[in-house]
This record gives structure tokens, sequence and C-alpha cells, in this order.
């Protein structure tokens, strides 16, 4: 894959719908669901995607978003500690399908992380992951039950996924991986 | 005199080509000296000299030996702190030929037998002379007078409770009227008890800011008032030990002027250093006095410069390694000094230009031996005189680290980069000290 | 951030500001079911308290905890410490059994610096002899972020026996630091000469200075300085320099009332005053952990290299 913009505004959207419809169809309806975005992108890809299941089934269900931070396996090998954003998950979990939303699925260490604090909150009936991109590369006997998008990368490539909330627009693109940063910056997924 | 049995025939010693700085002599020129038995022999061009060891000098400056007017040889009681022979050797590294050791020791040499102790020891040790200072009251007790008198008939001319103030000032009347009558000296370390009770350094804005105990500098100044005026009653001998504030150096200019007997001394490290130099909270920077502001320091510098400071006394004070390795609170003040005197003279005020070198030497070696009576040290390097001389290089730059031919370690020049360097010490005609090595 | 906190100096503004934002989200921790994340696993914090604080050491103690680290507590009694062993043995012998952290109060100024000449982890001031407390200013400068939602330009006063107050110093450069405006209030016996030259103001007159504050700050007055003769007597001080019943009616809408405990009642503060609701004593108490765990995972969770400025925007991208 060369450099370049893979996924455009139009094909995110698709993605988001396909996305929802398939949870839906899953998990036979929209009952005792709870969607967890992994901070930062994940909480908005969520939130679209609680917005699309409330369009098509009428009601949304709750939407939390989790920062991974404390979970991760590689705290006190980067020069500074890992920057940490809010968690925020109302209710109880023990008893609910979890679906778990970020962007790019990589190397699986991140939905380890995730995995490891949603049990912390509570015991989930059953826990699913739906990303927006799947980049290949498991470092970790992770899946994702829901892909948007399956794009073969290289190792040496970045995959930046860029949404309107955060970033102004809505699109995905790889480029070559940044000099001199160290080797696990794509670790994070 | 010490009695030695001569290894060998007398030793004849040929220093070539060198840079005399003999103030005593009024000399600053180049010449050959040759030193004979012991003695000076010859000063001037000296060719083909038999039988001598030619001593190496290019780029030296050849100098009377050293003379400490105030340092701590910590012997009798404290010998783990440092002994009369490794505070000799380390002396004798410094470029010291000889050195007034302080009477705050245990027992405290305030009577003829611990004087006659140390001299003997110092004698024993044969690295440098030791001309050991008398207590002014018992035991440092700061109460009744210590054997002035009889400690002055074995030679003694310098008196001091260094360490501690005396704290009544008719105690201290009564002792510059009595050492009169033996022409001595009264030494006082100046500081107002009351002002420095739990300090640990200088009161000013350093201290706010590391939230240590401190002492204004006025502690210092009252009690340099006081002795000077108890000075001007008497028409006794003063001198001022460790100048540190800038009010005590004003107060001494105005002394002098009406004719007063006061001399006074700075330390090495007072000329060096800062109380901004304490923000990592090392010990080895808690003195008493303590570092005071570049304010201070400035005043000091000029004051020995124009000769209001008569003289650069080392203070050399040896701590154990457990003691100064504690809480700053818990670490007993000073540094040692004689292997750094010289270099944090020549670094810091000759080479600026503040202080020439004929006027360092005078400061460190004529006026120290001629206040001590040491009739033996400070110049003139002339023939007939006993060989005490050192040879340095000017230029020789070097970071001051441990190990230290003192006993202790505890130095506020660790780390520093000095220029000027002891290369030779000849004591009484012996190469005590070759290429910057104690020779035994 | 460096690799030790042993004064409110060793962190700039914008490293303060992360304290600050990583502390909002540990305190979220708190109120989960399990109060714990796996964050500093495996990683031992010892507790290494010279003076008596029960209160300070139980933060510090949970913290640690909360991150899931192990915590071992070297406190004066009962130990080594008590028996005569030096710092310095002390500090070898928690180093061989593997502190990652070693987090110390200690009555002389300037043992925490003392203590990383021998240790290799990293050391966190818990206050020292009347130097500093630096995490008793984050978790303030928390506080205050908190109720009144900035600093630049806040009017703080500090009141009481500054020169002898370590809280007051760490505050002091803190608020400095963030852009708020100090003045210092109390007895001249009790204020630094020198405490202009910090960037604060300085004033004898209470009743002068409350009416124009956003924050009131009170510091602890012992009795031991009315027998060091700093002030003629405790009534005295209270009277002139005490915040009343009636004091607290100059103070404007919105001030709030700090102090950093523990409190002598009757002293700097009347008793029900300290039980007014916009005192904010216990708020600082219960922020008091969320600052020490945010510190603990920002001084751990780096591998303590040198930081680049580059790979500090590497840090916040891969984020």
């Amino acid at each position: 894959m060369g450099a370049g913009r893979l996924l455009d505004e139009g094909e995110i959207r698709r993605s988001v719908i396909r996305i929802a419809h398939e949870i839906l169809e899953r998990n036979r309806g929209a009952e005792s669901l709870m969607l967890v975005g992994i901070a930062a992108r994940g909480d908005d890809l969520a939130r679209r995607l609680a917005a699309e299941i409330e369009r098509i089934e009428g009601t949304s269900p709750p939407v939390g978003v989790l920062d991974i931070t404390f979970y991760r396996d590689d705290i006190g090998l980067h020069a500074e500690a890992p920057e940490v954003h809010e968690t925020r998950i109302e209710g109880d979990i023990t008893g609910r399908t979890v679906v778990l939303v970020d962007d790019v699925l990589y190397t699986g260490r991140t939905i380890r992380a995730a995995m490891d604090a949603l049990v912390d909150f509570g015991r989930p009936t059953a826990i699913q992951l739906a990303v927006l991109v799947d980049r290949g590369h498991r470092e970790l006997p992770i899946r994702a039950d829901f892909v948007g998008k399956n794009l073969p990368t290289r190792r040496d490539e970045d995959v930046r996924v860029a949404l309107r909330e955060l970033d102004g627009q809505d699109a995905v693109f790889v480029e070559p991986a940044r000099a001199g940063a160290p080797e696990t910056t794509g670790d994070r997924s | 005199m010490p009695e030695r049995m001569p290894e060998h025939e007398p030793e004849r010693t040929l220093i070539k080509g060198v840079r005399v700085v003999d103030p005593a002599g009024g000399r600053d020129e180049t010449a050959d000296v040759l030193v004979d038995d012991g003695r000076i022999a010859l000063v001037g061009a000296v060719s083909s000299p038999k039988g001598a060891s030619v001593l190496d000098a290019e780029g030296l400056v050849l100098a009377p030996g050293l003379v400490d007017l105030h340092a701590h040889l910590r012997e009798p009681g404290r010998e783990d702190k440092e002994t009369i022979e490794t505070g000799s050797r380390a002396a004798a590294a410094g470029g010291f030929t000889a050195v007034a050791a302080m009477a705050n020791t245990d027992p405290v040499a305030d009577n003829p037998a611990v004087i006659v102790e140390v001299r003997g020891q110092a004698a024993r040790a044969g690295l440098c002379d030791v001309l050991p200072v008398g207590a002014i009251t018992k035991g440092l007790g700061g109460e009744e007078m210590a054997a002035i008198g009889e400690m002055a008939e074995i030679g003694v001319r310098i008196f001091s409770d260094d360490g501690r103030t005396v704290p009544s000032a008719r105690t201290l009347r009564n002792a510059l009227q009595y050492a009169r009558a033996f022409d001595a000296v009264i030494a006082e370390h100046c500081e107002e008890p009351s002002l420095v009770e739990g300090s640990q350094m200088h009161e000013g804005y350093a201290s706010y800011t590391l939230g240590l105990a401190a002492s204004p500098a006025e502690a210092e100044e009252i009690v340099v008032f006081r002795d000077l005026s108890l000075a001007r009653l008497t028409g006794g001998r003063l001198h001022l030990c460790h100048l540190s504030a800038a009010g005590s150096v004003e107060l001494v200019r105005q002394a002098k002027a009406a004719g007063l007997r006061v001399t006074a001394e700075v330390t090495p490290h007072h000329l060096t250093f800062t109380d901004d130099d304490l923000s990592s909270y090392d010990t080895n920077f808690k003195m008493n006095p303590p570092l005071r502001t570049a304010e201070d320091r400035a005043t000091l510098r000029a004051a020995l410069a124009d000769g209001t400071i008569d003289v650069v006394a080392t203070d050399h004070a040896p701590h154990a390694v457990e003691e100064k390795d504690a809480e700053f609170d818990q670490a007993p003040p000073g540094t040692i000094g004689f292997e750094t005197a010289l270099a944090a003279v020549l670094t810091h005020l000759v080479e600026p230009g503040l202080l020439s070198l004929p006027r360092a030497i005078e400061a460190m070696s004529t006026t120290p031996a001629r206040l001590l009576g040491a009739s033996d040290q400070g110049g003139p390097i002339e023939p007939g005189r006993v060989a005490n001389l050192v040879l340095f290089d000017p230029a020789a730059e070097w970071v001051v680290e441990p190990p230290f031919v003192s006993k202790s370690r505890n130095s506020a020049f660790i780390g520093s980069t000095l220029r000027g360097r002891v290369v030779h010490t000849l004591y009484r005609g012996e190469l005590v000290v070759a290429d910057g090595k104690p020779q035994r | 951030m460096n690799k030790h906190l042993l004064s409110i100096n060793d962190v700039s503004a914008d490293d303060i500001v992360r304290i600050l934002d990583t502390a909002e989200s540990l305190r979220e921790v708190g109120t989960r079911v399990i109060k714990k994340v796996p964050a500093l696993r495996g990683r031992t914090v010892v507790n290494l308290f010279y003076e008596n604080s029960t209160r300070t050491r139980i933060s510090f103690e949970l913290a640690a905890k909360r991150l899931s680290a192990d915590v071992i507590n070297f406190t004066t009694s009962g130990t080594s410490v008590a028996k005569g062993e030096s710092l310095k043995d002390t500090a070898l012998t928690l180093q061989a059994m593997g502190a990652d952290a070693i987090v110390i109060r200690h009555s002389s100024s300037g043992a925490p610096y003392t203590l990383t000449k021998w240790v290799h982890g990293s050391v966190l001031n818990a206050g020292d002899g009347t130097h500093e407390h630096p995490t008793q200013a984050l978790l303030d400068l928390y506080t205050i972020r908190e109720k009144l939602g900035r600093f630049e330009g806040l009017r703080v006063a500090i009141i009481g026996d500054v020169i002898h107050s370590r809280v007051a110093r760490s505050l002091s450069f803190g608020l400095v630091k963030m852009g708020a405006e100090v003045t210092l209030v109390g007895p001249p016996t009790l204020i630094p000469p020198e405490a202009p030259q910090w960037g604060v103001g300085v004033s004898h007159d209470i009743d002068g200075a409350l009416p124009k504050l956003d924050v009131c700050y009170l510091l602890r007055v012992q009795r031991e300085r009315q027998r060091q003769q700093y002030f003629p007597s405790v009534r005295e001080y209270s009277r002139l320099f005490g915040l009343t019943r009636e004091r607290v009616g100059m103070l404007p809408e919105g001030c709030v009332i700090m102090h950093p405990g523990p409190m002598n009642r009757g002293v700097e503060i009347d008793s029900d005053v300290a039980d007014l609701p916009q005192a904010l004593m216990e708020e600082q108490v219960t922020n008091g952990i969320a600052i020490r765990m945010a510190l603990l995972y920002l001084l751990l969770g780096s591998s303590g290299e040198e930081v680049s400025p580059d790979a500090r925007t590497d840090a916040r991208a891969r984020a």
C-alpha cells in the first residue's frame, strides 16, 4: 500500500451504518447492549454507532468511554508516562453485552488492556469488538466481531484515522512511519 | 630543628631558571636557586654545581613555603578525622611549610604540656613546621584565662578560642591586655551566640528559599565591633579569623585607619563560594562562618587586594565521612583546605587580575610567618636562610576530586576546576613533595 | 517530568497542568467498585516517614495501592529508624529491597536531596523541615482549580507562620508560577523580609487584605512559636491575625477558605469557621489521594530517560 488516503468520508459513513446493522443483527436488537468507546477516537465512533442504532431501532444503547492507559503493558518503558484521558462508564456493565469500539485494530494490545479494564467494572455477559479498520499484524489472539474495512499494511506504515469531531474531517490515511519514532508507535492498537 | 640522621651526603638541589616571587626580599625575577644541606646557598646565576640534583622548573614559580595561620589538625582527640602527621602531609602537598594548629583539640591546648605534645608529633612527622595556637580560656570555657604567659614562654605567639567566641567582653579585654606583656596576638572567631543558635547558613534569600535556619551577617559584625573596641581600649594586638561579611571588612578598614593593631584573615572558600552554592544541600558547603552573598565575596576579594585583609588562611577543618554524609542540619561545619588553597587564590583572584602574584604570596606566606613569629618561614629567599620553599605551576588546570592527601575528604572544592598546582615542596631543604606527590 | 519531585520548582507550569489533568482522571478510579488500576503493578513504593503524620502517610499509601503498587511503611516508631540508624544506611537498605519510589517526610530541610545521592529510584518529597511540601501545594492547586476554575490573576492570601511553613513556600512558588497574585499576611516576625523576591506581596494588616480575596489560605500557627517569642501571646495573635467569625464576613462572595491541616482551632481559625461551606479542608484531603496517585503514576510510569521535545509530542500522539 502506498501512502495516501484509503477511506473517504462516504466510505466511513457507510461502514458505520453497516456495522450498526451487524451489531443489531448479531445481538437481536439493542436491549442489554452498552457501547464503550476506547479513548479517544473510539469514543466518537461509539457515539456515531449509537446514533445510527437509534435511527434504526428507535432506542439508543448507553455509551461510555474507556481510557485504557492504566492497563497498558508498556508503562515505564517510554521517556514520558503515557497521557491519560477520561473514563466514564455509567450504570452497571454486569449482565450487559459490551461492544468495545475502536478506530484501528493492529497488534491487539489495546483491546487486551480494554478487556482487563472492563472486568474491573463488573461482569459483562459478553464482550464484542467493533473497529473501523483492521490493519493486521496481530501480536495477541484477538479478533474483531465487526470490521469496517480490512486494510493490509506493512509494519513500517502508520494508519491514521481522522474524525470530524476531533480532526475536522473524516478520512483514513496510510503514511510511512515517523522517522525516529519508537517502534512501539503502532503498538497501541 | 628536628634531629635527623642524614641518610647520605648533605643534599644539594639546584632549581634552574625559575620565576622567584619573594615579597620579603623584594624580588620577582627569573633566577637559579641552589639549596645545600637544608639552607639556601645561592640565588642568581648558578653554573655547573657539583653533585647537585637538578629540579626541572620550567614554567614554574618559586616562592617561600606557604604558611597557614589557621588550621585544625584534630590531634589530640579526633585522630579519626586527621592526625598531625596526615595533616602535615596534606599541608605539604598544598605547598605549606608551616601550619598554625588551632587549640580546640581534646584535651584543649590551654597549657604548655599539650603544646609540647603537638610539637613533638609534628617533629616526628617532619613534614612541615606545626606552630600550635594556645587557647585564650581554660578548656575554651570562655571564663578563666588559660596559661597564656606559660605558653608564651615556650614560644606560642597566637592565642585563640577558635570554634567559639569569647562570650564575655571583660574576659576578652583582660586577655588582650595581659597578652601585651608577651607581645602575643589574640585571634577571635567572631559570632554572637544568641543570633547563631541552630543556624545552618547565611540568612538571606537563599536560606529562606532552602528552608534552613540561618544567621545574619550582623552576628559576625556585632562581635567584630566589640572586639575592635576592646583592642582600642587595651592597645592589644587583635587578629580576626575568617572574616565573611562586608560589614566586618568596613569595620576593620576604619580600625586600621585609626591606627589599631589589628590584622584580619579570609579563607579560600569565602573567596570562592556564596550561599547560592548550597542549593543542592551539599554538606561540604556548610561552614562556620557561613558562605554569604556575592556582594560579601566581592568585598572580601577587594579587601585582600587592598590590604585591609592581611592574610589568607585555610581554616582546614577535616570531618569524618559519616558525619558529613548526612542530613544537612546534622552535619558538622567545615571544609578541608590545604590542598586547594593556593589554586583557589590563583584561579579566583590572581588570574582575573584582582590580586598580583607577589601580593598573593605575601598574604599566604610572608605576613602569616611574621604574625606567627616563624623566622624560618615566609622568605626572604636569600643565602643562609632555611630552605622552606614551594614550586608551583600557575597554569596547570585540574579538577578537584578525592582521594586527598588529608585523611578526610570533605572539600567544598570537589568538582571545581582550578588553575595552579603545587609541584614541589621543600621543607628545610628536603623534597617532601615531588611532582605533586608526597614522598613519605 | 523529572525523575524526582523534591520541590515545586522541579515542575513547570505545563507539568502542573498535566499533573492536575492526570489527577482528574485518577479521581474517577475512586468512584469505581474496584478502586484499583494495574498501572504500577509490580512496583514497590516505600513510605519513609521520619516525622509522624498518619494522614499524609495514609494518603500516599492509598494512592500507591490504588495503582496496584506494593507499599512498605518505614515510620519512626518500631523500626531501625528509631534505633538511630543513619539516613544513609536506611536508604541503602531500601535500595537493596528494590524500592522503585521512596516517599520521604523528614524534619531536616534538604533530606530528600541527600537521599537522591544514595538511591536509584524516584524520590518524592512529602515534606522536609521548613523547606517544601510540593504534593500539598499540588493538591491545593487542584482544589482551587476545581472550585474556581482558574489561576491567572487569582487573589490569594497565605496567612500565618510563613517563615516556618514548608506548605507556604511550595504553595507560593506554585501559585506564582501559575499566574496568581499572592500576598503573605502575618506579623513581621513570621514573614521573611526577602519574600517579595519570590514574586509575592507582604502585608501585616489582615483586615485590609480580606475584602479583596478569592482564596483565604490559613497556615497552622504552633503555640511553640509564642514560647520562642515570635509574638507576645496566642490571644494577641488570634485577635490580630486569626480568621474569626467576624472576619469571615469581610470575605467577598465566592471566596474560599483553605488550610493544610491539622488546624489549631482558636488560634489561626475559629472553630466554627472551619465548618462553613466555603471551607474546603475536606476537599483538600480527598484530592490529596488523586494528586498523589497522579504523581506516582507520572514518576514511575516513565523510564526516566531524558525527554526531547519531539519525544514529548510523540507521546501525546501515541495516546
